[in-house]
């Protein structure tokens, strides 16, 4: 299952996955539970490598948010492609508590869903199957136009609008009606 | 009404595109139909019965004639000549071709219209009053709000998997004729010192649980709406339910946490969003309300004395102008609905024919404009009172001039088993027999206001629990039985109708209903007295009598 980033590039994916009970190395990127990061959270900030964590659908990061500055990678795990919770999750993550570290989208990904992860914030992707060849890089930009801010840079076409007035295109925006 | 800008067109396009990929990737079976179903649901593309089923969202339900010609196109090229109207303002054509539906999108997509939305998760077509702009004591034409929503609602990223679908209702009179206290959310427009503003209702619906919709805020700003819509939306969508289909919707959130609590998680979320960032800039705000604009009327006298000695002359137009006009805030001018209940017809269906001639009708009478009511009805909203009889006498051999509306043969039904995979009993049938065994005008008139509602299953997307006559099709051993609520009402007085007893057997079904009616003619305090208003007042005891004592 490969991970791609959001120009839809194949990446190396250095992180190792640790699960609850297993040791935890030194000197290895790992991902951990939340639940592990909460038990053990002063050993693993003072280690030398990288951390990051791992979220399931429903669980909360209020709890880590105040270590957000020691974590290099945040996971949300979609169990569904259905459960959206984790959309939420990330804005929150990126425009709220101002995390700059990688976001990745894990689990049920499918490539129909990439543009939206990539609006709420998500930057790496482990899809579900293998993209289809040149598809993936397109599938982060099926839609030109956005008409609502996320944690993304696109600008909604209300803003297009207000600076389209201010360069006198008015005449392009004006009432059109249909019949009278 | 609202035109497309360039970045409005673009997006329809680029989806028309996007689908047309989709629909080759599966026809040549790249994708599996597991795989294909989610996308394909994104476009309002269903599965039913027999075919597939496409529904076209009619935003607010608001038609331009040159966008109804085209329904009637689609329906007469790619259909099999009709579409069906729904009590979602939508339009469903029940059977296109697979192969078919990118064209019938592109088709759509020229006259700015689209499937966006209409099915899945999401935040679904929102609905208006069907009299928006016409309804005397307006705040303003509430589809300007409903406008405002759909374009951010429109592939929003954050909230296009949501526990469950969602709905939003938009209303700015004190007469609530889009259900408002069963929708997910219902909006309020009203005006105060402070300016204009929003009462917000949240977790109404029907379905297995229904709930009317508690007011969380009495007023919102309207400035804020899309803030405060977010704010109510990411609440849901990150504690609503997901382990059970049935206590996914938002109302199961707000009655398990309390509205008092739930209202409070809003506001805490609404005061960390950046307003400004999520809100309108004013000057978006005025560039759409400047599209609902009042037409031009004619400065007529309020009572035209042509139109005045003919509904005297003639009693058919007399019975017609009762039932079927309504009045408008504008003097000398008439709201007329088109009944799309014909007596034996299937309610809310219309024939390529007949909606080409409701656009030339609509072109002539009405500035060009059409409205879907949520009772499955059309509606011609600014009509000049001198031009009622010529209208009315042009509704006639088109079939669109039964005067029900409002009365018991005015039924709303969903599809049922006849079209819909989820049903378990019919309900087109049981409307059929209904209205045929009432047909009679004058009976008709003499029972007066009356709400007959039918669902084929649970789901109640023929609104049977708000119907003042409910009727709920279910399954007894693989027999059709009927189940009857009375006393619910999806207007400003709304409620939640009550199980009046065992069900019915299909054949028993238009007794039961013609029972009740009988038994609320002997018992109301005179014909003014209204059905629910009689209801409200005797309780269930007298009906359960009738209907279940002697047996």
């Amino acid at each position: 299952m490969p991970l791609i980033n959001a120009q839809g590039c194949p990446l190396p994916d250095p992180w190792l996955l640790i699960s609850d009970q297993e040791g935890i190395p030194e000197s290895d990127a790992i991902v951990v539970p939340i639940r592990r990061w909460c038990a053990e959270r002063e050993r693993l900030i003072a280690r030398q490598a990288r951390t990051g964590l791992v979220l399931k659908s429903g669980e909360d990061v209020t709890e880590i948010l105040p270590d957000l500055a020691h974590v290099h990678l945040i996971a949300l795990e979609f169990p569904k492609f259905t459960d959206g919770r984790h959309y939420s999750t990330a804005r929150l993550l990126r425009e709220r508590h101002g995390y700059k570290g990688e976001l990745r989208a894990v689990g049920a990904v499918l490539l129909d869903q990439l543009e939206f992860l990539q609006r709420c914030g998500f930057d790496t992707f482990v899809l579900v199957k293998e993209g289809a060849g040149e598809a993936v890089p397109g599938a982060f930009r099926q839609f030109s136009v956005v008409y609502q801010p996320a944690a993304d840079e696109r600008i909604r076409a209300g803003e297009l609008r207000k600076a389209d007035r201010t360069d006198h295109e008015q005449s392009r925006i004006c009432v059109g009606s249909w019949a009278y | 009404m609202y035109r497309y800008d360039s970045y409005d067109r673009q997006l329809v396009q680029e989806r028309v595109e996007q689908f047309r990929g989709q629909v080759q990737r599966r026809l040549s079976g790249e994708l599996t139909e597991e795989e294909f179903k989610p996308l394909r649901l994104m476009n309002g593309l269903y599965l039913q019965l027999h075919a597939y089923m496409l529904r076209v969202a009619i935003p607010y339900g608001t038609l331009s004639s040159t966008q109804l010609r085209t329904l009637a196109h689609i329906a007469r090229r790619y259909d099999k000549g009709y579409g069906h109207f729904t009590t979602r303002q939508n339009l469903q054509f029940n059977w296109p071709s697979l192969a078919d539906t990118p064209d019938i999108l592109a088709e759509l997509a020229e006259v700015e219209m689209h499937a966006i939305q209409t099915s899945g998760n999401c935040i679904r077509n929102v609905t208006a009053d069907h009299f928006a702009g016409a309804a005397a004591g307006e705040v303003e034409d509430p589809r300007i709000w409903c406008e405002i929503i759909r374009q951010w609602s429109t592939f929003h990223p954050e909230f296009s998997f949501l526990p469950r679908k969602f709905k939003i209702a938009v209303t700015a009179t004190d007469r609530d004729r889009a259900a408002l206290r069963v929708h997910d959310i219902g909006l309020k427009l009203l005006r105060d010192h402070r300016g204009i503003g929003f009462e917000v209702m949240v977790g109404g619906g029907q379905g297995r649980t229904p709930a009317l919709a508690k007011t969380i805020r009495p007023y919102l700003s309207a400035e804020h709406l899309l803030s405060y819509l977010e704010a109510i939306l990411r609440t849901y969508n990150l504690l609503g339910r997901r382990d059970n289909l049935y206590k996914a919707r938002i109302k199961i959130l707000v009655d398990a946490v309390g509205p008092a609590e739930f209202a409070r998680l809003v506001e805490e979320e609404w005061r960390q969003i950046p307003q400004d960032r999520v809100d309108l800039p004013e000057a978006e705000i005025r560039r759409i309300r400047a599209f609902f604009a009042q037409p031009p009327f004619e400065t007529v006298p309020q009572l035209d004395p042509e139109f005045e000695l003919l509904r005297r002359g003639d009693r058919a137009f007399a019975r017609w102008v009762k039932s079927n006009t309504a009045a408008h805030k504008q003097p000398g001018y008439a709201i007329v609905t088109l009944s799309l209940k014909p007596h034996g017809g299937i309610p809310g269906d219309a024939t390529s024919e007949q909606m080409d001639a409701i656009a030339d009708l609509a072109d002539t009478y009405s500035f060009g404009e059409i409205r879907v009511t949520h009772e499955q009805n059309l509606a011609l909203v600014h009509v000049r009172q001198r031009d009622l009889f010529a209208l009315w006498q042009a509704l006639i051999p088109l079939d669109l001039a039964t005067p029900n509306i409002g009365l018991a043969t005015d039924i709303i039904a969903c599809p049922g088993l006849d079209y819909c995979s989820l049903a378990n009993a019919r309900s087109i049938p049981v409307a059929q027999r209904i209205s045929l065994a009432l047909q009679d005008l004058d009976r008709l008139g003499a029972i007066g206001e009356l709400k007959i509602k039918i669902s084929g299953c649970i789901n109640a997307c023929g609104h049977h629990h708000v119907g003042h006559i409910g009727i709920l099709g279910v399954d007894k051993k693989g027999e059709e039985f009927y189940q009857v609520t009375l006393g619910g009402s999806g207007d400003e007085t709304a409620a939640i109708g009550e199980i009046v007893g065992p069900a019915f057997s299909s054949d028993r079904v238009v007794w039961a209903v013609a029972t009740v009616i009988e038994t609320y003619l002997a018992r109301r305090s005179g014909p003014e007295e209204r059905f629910l208003d009689a209801y409200r007042r005797l309780g269930p005891d007298p009906f359960k009598e009738a209907l279940y004592a002697a047996h």
